[in-house]
């Protein structure tokens, strides 16, 4: 099964529930830990927290065109093709601007000559390996300055892929454009993590339409939880988003992930309460038309 | 006319409550610049939740195109699935009642390829309408914001409109500054909203994941050369972690310009839908806030 | 002597536009008989690279210079590639006023990307 962690909003503690849950299903399961995969490539963290043995290390690259003098006859068909204007034709010279590319190989297909070959351009790194706690690690790390998140999250998804049986956990990046929309695809519950506050309440419809648009069910966990906050009540109520947990606003637990603790750290107690939260999304998966 | 953008590595750190506070205070404050707002966050735009302004106009966005296959001329030879190196070409399937090869919009990435390579000019591509963009008037002066469609690409060319449009604003009314509230990460949409920036004010978190991510904003900013600043946001509630920013900064030789404590004050003057220097003018944030705004008013001017 | 400039309208007397890749309209102006010729900027609504989209349109028509408010990396490099001279605004207000000071060489010439770019890829 796979499970994103999304929240529309930033720093709403997306990270510390996809680490909680981590921990909380080993503990669980210590045969079968589950594996957790970092999708924030521009802000990544979830390491931080659970200390993973980065063992296996890879280049993410994008194929971009190089173009051979000697052959190109500056007839300007790639530069027609590309739609990124990531290859103009001036005057006698072909010029390729790799920050534009998105690797699609179109000039390449279409060039009559034959001038264009494709070449590696680095633009993040992917690493994986266990985390003493059992906890399978996965997480991409763009490049400085590299625009394009995207691509990195493809080949991170495609690089580590969960064995059978076995429970994948996605941390998402903030937002709700192509990066989160990278993340989600696939995954067979979106678990939407938010703050009682008009903010919180704005991201989260937004990152519930992105559930709506990639058809896949989702839920609610409430961080920073002080009172009821009526909106977010009556917007989960309408729409039939369950809210499986809510985790109370409390400085200790501020303090405590400030310094690099997880939840499970600081409260042992939430082991426990994320299992059911896991056990909730299983049962309603296998039967959704109950809630 | 300078540009100030608002930055942080990591979501959630505290950049749209300084930026409503700085357009509070700029309107208002002992220190007042006549400004124009520009919330860049434009896939969580939530500025005008503080704000509250009437909207003036409103425009549509259009993003990228994508792909669209007419499926009265498919031949179905599966080049387009072959050469789509984005998986955005469906297989037909019954199932789907898709008798022929079709394109998954959110996946396609509008690279055309499938165009130019299919036999039958079968597929064309089609620009989408992927979001809003407006002119506002806030209590505190003009706002320039924009809603990016959820699930929709090309967040930094929205970015890169509200703030030109911002631009055009301070110009032609006269404004000294534009107050850029940026999105978080360090990818396109960020590159987007710090380009042109005469400086950059990275709100910063004393947690083991704040300081991480201060590092990769502040080379991010380096790297495109804009010169940067740092605040500190709940400062008191890992003053180890304060003390690693304060250290990080001094290594790269970048200013901390000052430290928010942790005041629920923020939060309540979130929850109305107020900046905090105007709800609660004395509480400890909102005097370290206002401090911040007359050493960044002194430098902007 | 052909120089191709940014403006906000396409009138020769109309406030420049200080963008380049999305400047609203492109003036076309030849130096020696003072005519002008607007064309729609190609870049405007481009999805991304907008800079090398108007630099390859100004190369196409065989500027010698180009003015604007500021220069990307992207099309700083391709206007270089072409062998066109870039000059800056400044504080100029028409596109008038700027072709004057051109004359004059009272505009300040670019010799490396002036902006970090606006946005590439998505």
């Amino acid at each position: 099964m796979k499970i994103s962690i999304a929240s529309g909003k930033g720093g709403t503690g997306k990270t510390m529930v996809a680490t909680g849950l981590a921990l909380s299903l080993a503990a669980r399961t210590p045969e079968q830990p589950p594996l957790l995969v970092d999708c924030d490539v521009e802000a990544p963290n979830a390491h931080l927290f659970l200390h993973p043995k980065l063992t296996e290390k890879q280049d993410v690259a994008l194929l971009i065109p190089a173009v051979d003098d000697a052959k190109c006859t500056s007839c300007g068909e790639c530069a027609k093709v590309c739609q990124f204007h990531a290859i103009v034709v001036l005057g006698k010279k072909t010029l390729v601007f790799p920050q534009l590319c998105h690797g699609c190989g179109s000039c390449t297909l279409v060039c009559p000559e034959a001038a264009i070959h494709e070449i590696p351009d680095k633009m993040g790194v992917l690493e994986r390996g266990p985390s003493e706690t059992g906890v399978w690690f996965a997480h991409g790390v763009l490049d400085i300055g590299e625009p394009m998140a995207v691509p990195v999250i493809r080949q991170l998804k495609k690089w580590v892929q969960p064995s059978p049986g076995q429970v994948a956990l996605y941390d998402c990046p903030p937002g709700t454009s192509c990066p989160v929309v990278e993340s989600v695809r696939g995954s067979d519950y979106l678990l939407l993590v938010t703050e009682p506050t008009p903010f919180g309440l704005h991201d989260l419809r937004l990152a519930v339409q992105v559930a709506i648009e990639l058809g896949i069910p989702c839920g609610v966990i409430v961080n920073r939880f002080h009172s009821p906050y009526p909106p977010l009540e009556e917007y989960c109520a309408e729409k039939n988003l369950p809210v499986w947990l809510r985790i109370p606003f409390d400085r200790a637990i501020a303090e405590s992930l400030a310094q690099g603790k997880t939840l499970i750290e600081v409260d042992p107690h939430y082991s426990e309460l994320f299992c059911q939260v896991f056990e909730g999304i299983t049962a309603y998966l296998s039967n959704p038309t109950k809630e | 006319m300078k540009q100030l953008v608002i930055l942080s590595g990591k979501g959630g750190a505290g950049k749209t409550c300084l930026a409503a506070a700085f357009a509070h205070l700029a309107h208002d404050g002992p220190s007042a610049i006549k400004a124009v707002l520009a919330d860049a966050d434009v896939d969580a735009a939530n500025l005008e939740l503080v704000l509250r302004p009437e909207r003036l106009e409103e425009h549509a966005f259009t993003g990228g195109s994508v792909a669209v296959i007419d499926p009265q001329l498919c031949q179905g030879c599966e080049i387009c699935q072959q050469v789509c190196r984005f998986d955005a070409v469906r297989s037909p399937s019954i199932e789907a009642r898709q008798l022929t090869y079709s394109i998954d919009p959110i996946a396609c990435d509008g690279c055309a390829a499938c165009v130019f390579q299919c036999p039958e000019q079968a597929i064309h591509m089609q620009p989408q309408i992927a979001g809003r963009w407006y002119h506002s008037q806030s209590r505190y002066g003009p706002l320039i914001h924009a809603d990016l469609f959820p699930a929709q690409e090309n967040s930094g060319k929205l970015v890169t409109l509200v703030k030109q449009n911002a631009r055009l604003l301070a110009m032609d009314t006269g404004c000294q500054v534009v107050i850029v509230d940026g999105p978080p990460g360090i990818g396109c949409p960020v590159i987007a909203a710090a380009s042109g920036a005469h400086l950059a004010l990275v709100v910063a978190e004393p947690s083991a994941a704040g300081i991480h991510d201060l590092q990769r904003a502040l080379q991010t900013t380096a790297h495109f050369r804009i010169p940067s600043i740092v605040v500190i946001n709940k400062a008191d509630i890992y003053p180890p972690g304060a003390a690693q920013l304060e250290a990080t900064c001094a290594d790269l030789g970048i200013e901390v310009i000052g430290c928010i404590p942790f005041d629920p004050a923020i939060e309540t003057a979130m929850l109305n839908g107020e900046p905090v220097t105007q709800s609660q003018p004395d509480a400890p944030a909102s005097l370290a806030i206002i401090a911040i705004w007359q050493t960044l008013a002194s430098r902007l001017n | 002597m052909k120089i191709l400039l940014t403006a906000s309208s396409p009138d020769i007397h109309s406030p420049v536009d200080p963008r380049f890749g999305r400047g609203a309209y492109l003036l076309e102006v030849d130096s020696e008989t003072q005519t002008w010729h607007a064309h729609p900027n190609p870049g405007v609504n481009a999805s991304g690279g907008a800079g090398a989209q108007a630099a390859q349109f100004v190369a196409a028509q065989q500027a010698q210079a180009v003015i604007s408010g500021d220069f990307g990396p992207n099309a700083f490099n391709a206007l270089q590639a072409a062998g066109i001279a870039m000059f800056l605004y400044g504080e100029t207000r028409t596109a008038q006023e700027a072709i004057e000071k051109f004359q004059a060489g009272l505009l300040e010439q670019v010799a490396a990307p002036t902006g970090p770019g606006h946005h590439s890829r998505r």
